[in-house]
Order: C-alpha cells, then structure tokens, then sequence
C-alpha cells in the first residue's frame, strides 16, 4: 500500500549532482534528430555537402549530415520546414546584397556570406522586383521615345509583365537546377572540393540578379551605348559573382568541362540582359534633324460623282 | 474556503512553507456552480429572431467602421481582431471593374483585364501574407489578407478620381494630377498598412516585411496611373 509520502510530488536533482552521488548510473541523453534519410525524396533536402578536405576528408562524412541535419530537420510537409529557408535578418540580407554588387576577387560569395544559411526570401522578392522594374522602365522608355510622334498612342502594355515574370522566374529557378544537376553528375564521376547544395545556387542566382534592377532603370535612357555600356558593366559584376562561385566548384574536373561550364553559365546570364534589352525595350532612335520630306498638303481633291 | 493562513499553518505537512506569510486581507473567494445552459438558447433565440435589416446593418457598420480605421490609420487592433473579407472583394471588385476600358490597339498591349488585376490583388496579399508568416510574424493569415485589403481603399478612391479627371481631358496637366492624387494615395496606403502589420513582425525584419507590402502598392499604383481610356 502506499503511503503518503509516495503520492508526494518529489523533486529531483539535476542531473550533474545526481550523476556526481552516482557515477556509475546510466544515461541516456536525447538530442535533435541528426538522421536524414539517405534516399532524397525531395530535391529540396541537402545531400551530403563537403567541407574544404582539411576539415573532413571523405564524401558522406557523418559530420556533414550531422550539420546538415540539425539544420533543416522538420519534414517537408510541413510550415516550419519552409520557415528555416527564411531565416535571414534584414542586415543579413542588406549584406548578401552589398555582396553581390561589390565582388571581392577572390572571395566565393556562398562562402563569405550564405554560410550554410540560404535564404529564399531573397531570390524570390529579387526576381518579382526585377520582373516590375523591367516591365515599368521598357513600358516608360518607350513612352519617352515615342513621345513626340502624332501617331503615338500610350499603351501600357501589361502582357509584358506576365512574359516578364516567366522568363525571370524560369531563369532564376531552372537554371541553377540544370546547373545542380550537372554538377551533381561530375561530382559522382571526380571528386570535387567544393560543392554546394541545390538552394544555395538558387541563392547565389538571386542575389546576383539584383545589379539589374538599377540596370533597367537606367536603360530608361535612350541612348544605345549607354545602354550597351550599361549591360556590359551588369555582365561583368554578377558575371563575376558567379565565376567566382562555381570556378572552385569545377576547377578539379577535366579542364575543357570546367571552362565550357562557366562559359555556358556567362553566356545563358548574358543572353538573359540582351534578350530583357532586345524585347522590352524599343530601339531609340538615333537623333537626326526633322526628315526633310516634301510637304503635302494632306488635302485631296474629292470628286463628288452627281 | 478560508484564507491560508501562514504562520499557523506550518508543521510537518509544509516544511518547506513554515516561513511564508500571506497577508491576512486578501480575500479568496469566488463560487463553485456550474451554470445552466439556459442562457445560450435565449441568444440564438434573438439573433434567429430579429429583423433581417439588423443583421445586415451590424456587418455593414463593422464594415465601414474598418473603412474609417484606414482613412485614419490609428493603432487601434479593431481591424486586426474582427477580420472580414467583404471590404477587400467590394475594394477589388470595384478597381478592377475601373480599370476596365482601357485602350487597346490589339489586345495584347491594353491595359490589365478584369482577371488580372483580381489575380493580382488577391494573389499578391496571399503571397505577401506567406511572406510575413515564413519570416516569424505572429499575425493570423486571414487578418493580415483583411488588413492588406482595406488598405486598398486610398487607391480605389484614387482611381476614381483620376477617372473624373480624364474625363475633363488627357493633356500634361491632367497627367500631373493624376500623377500627384496616385502618389499620395500610395503612401497612404503604404503607412496605414505598415501601421497595422508592423507590430506583428519580429523586430529585426520589419524592413524584409515591409518591403513587399511597398511592391504590391506600387504595382496597383502603377496599373491605377497608366490607365488611358478609350
């Protein structure tokens, strides 16, 4: 039978001063799920990641799922399992920007700021920017360009902002996929150093679309070199964003896949620039004095048949 | 029950409590019943029972009370707590029944149709909402789609007025007007939303959340002020 002082609710040590009365008593200690399922079912879940080999040397380290794990370890039908792909502050954010704007030679931009940390509030709201400040500036520029013709009528043109917003999102989002995959495959056949997960090529796209948001408000102005000068300079800062990014990526691999990669990767950004410049933004035309055509009249001479 | 009394109540039972006292004018009281269900069937009873007109008057007037908490955007949490959806789809409805009408050469290059700028405003709030939700925001997913509605209303009323305005003409002087009555109306909308949303949001990312609610202002803004009639 009980007594009383059984039913009495007891506190208990902790556990350092329970273990130090009784060293020899076994413990157990319950820690997050470090587990990932070895077979991804979701592209979106990390596979292993590597380290620089002076930290650990071998693919599929236990140490990289483990980081991996703890990170992002709620399953994907679930909100928090989307919530930690937003887990950035807004200096965090400003930062990633300042990167992508002012590449430091040298320094690999998912090293030096994602940091195991991506974010998709960046791609995502970088792109819808970019989508409304292209459709609005080429809507604009062609308006000024026209401006003086009489047989211009302003039209604000919204199709474009749907053609716009595929062609943008396509870009940012296929791309890095087909990049990932590719990788992925030469990452089976050579060993690679670095190699970097499918959000995180997501993140670096993103970021590295954010020069042309200043670009196409300045291609308002109607002047082609301006605006030639204007997609060679944006070419070169992202373009060199992501050289810098996935040169280590491939640099070990056979040298003519590792060039003919980065430059299939330049020239898919660049044909992104001229063909944004080509569709929605009209040639200006080139500054000529008033055409010298004879003066009609404009009247005819109607015969009225009686 | 009586009061605990402290210092006469130690002794083997609450060692521990010996030396608690409680002061002696506290009440504890209260009373133990279970209430009757009767009261519930008396209040059925009488929202079952009363002229049609009350019951449509009282959403209207909880209607129009948010539509005076957006022109004069307090922090009051009135907005935020009874949420409704019928001021957004009336605001909505009616932008997009006004931008209709715009001038099109071919159809491809007029104005937003009907669908569109429904798809717009509706999925842009859902999306901005989403966005609020993923970052830490504690708001519920309904009174942020009702806050970002009524706050529509400074640019419905924009529209409107740069309707009347064309109809006097469309020359550079009309233009400017519209141009200064959209801005405006713009900013209002930006501020009183930010007014209700920004409180909800975790501190370090009141920018990141703020951001798109510009965006999606802008773009309705922009749709508002290219509108050219036929």
């Amino acid at each position: 039978m009980a007594t009383a002082d059984d039913l009495k609710f007891q506190e208990f040590d902790d556990a350092a001063n329970l273990l130090a009365a009784n060293p020899d008593a076994t413990t157990i200690s319950i820690d997050e799920p470090v587990e990932i399922p070895k077979n991804q079912h979701s592209h979106r879940q990390e596979p292993g990641r590597e380290e620089d080999d002076e930290l650990l040397g071998t693919d599929d380290s236990d140490k990289t799922e483990l980081l991996a794990g703890q990170k992002k370890s709620a399953p994907f039908w679930t909100f928090d399992y989307y919530q930690t792909f937003f887990d950035v502050d807004t200096y965090q954010v400003l930062d990633r920007i300042k990167g992508s704007v002012f590449p430091v030679p040298g320094k690999n931009f998912v090293r030096l700021y994602i940091r195991s940390n991506p974010d998709l509030y960046g791609p995502f709201w970088i792109c819808a920017t970019l989508v409304f400040t292209i459709a609005v500036s080429g809507n604009l520029s062609n308006f000024f360009i026209h401006l003086g013709k009489p047989t211009y009528r302003y039209v604000p043109e919204f199709r474009k902002v749907s053609i716009a917003a595929t062609t943008i999102y396509a870009y940012a989002w296929l791309v890095p996929l087909a990049l990932w995959g590719f990788l992925m495959w030469r990452n089976s056949k050579v060993m690679n150093i670095v190699s970097y997960s499918f959000l995180e090529i997501v993140c670096v796209y993103g970021y590295s679309l954010f020069i042309y948001i200043p670009t196409a408000i300045l291609w308002i102005i109607p002047q082609k070199v301006v605006r030639w000068v204007l997609v060679v300079f944006s070419l070169c800062v992202s373009g060199s964003v992501l050289v810098m990014t996935f040169w280590p990526a491939v640099r070990d691999d056979n040298r003519r896949i590792a060039v003919a990669t980065v430059a299939t990767v330049l020239l898919l950004h660049a044909l992104l620039a001229v063909g944004c410049l080509a569709y929605f933004f009209d040639a200006p035309e080139l500054d000529i004095p008033a055409p010298i055509i004879p003066a009609h009249n404009g009247t005819t001479v109607i015969t009225k048949s009686h | 029950m009586a009061a605990a009394e402290g210092s006469g109540a130690g002794g083997s039972l609450f060692p521990g409590l010996a030396d608690v006292s409680i002061s002696q004018d506290i009440p504890v009281e209260g009373e133990i019943t279970v209430p009757v269900g009767s009261h519930s069937p008396d209040e059925d009873y009488s929202t079952l029972d009363e002229p049609v007109k009350d019951t449509i008057m009282r959403d209207l007037k909880a209607v129009g009370k948010k539509f005076v908490h957006v022109m004069y955007p307090r922090k009051s949490s009135a907005l935020l707590r009874d949420w409704d959806l019928w001021g957004p789809l009336v605001l909505c409805v009616s932008l997009a029944l006004m931008l209709q009408g715009g001038s099109a050469d071919s159809k491809d290059d007029g104005g937003p149709q009907f669908a569109e700028v429904f798809v717009i405003i509706w999925f842009g709030a859902v999306v901005i909402t989403l966005n609020s939700k993923l970052l830490g925001g504690t708001i519920s997913f309904f009174q942020s789609l009702c806050v970002l509605g009524y706050c529509v209303m400074p640019l419905t009323v924009a529209m409107l007025v740069c309707r009347l305005v064309l109809l006097a003409g469309a020359g550079t002087v009309s233009f400017i007007i519209r141009l200064i009555v959209v801005g405006a109306m713009f900013a209002w909308s930006t501020l009183a939303s930010t007014a209700f949303l920004a409180d909800s949001q975790p501190p370090n990312r009141k920018a990141l959340v703020v951001y798109p609610i510009f965006l999606f202002y802008f773009v309705i803004s922009w749709m508002i002020l290219t509108f050219t009639p036929q």
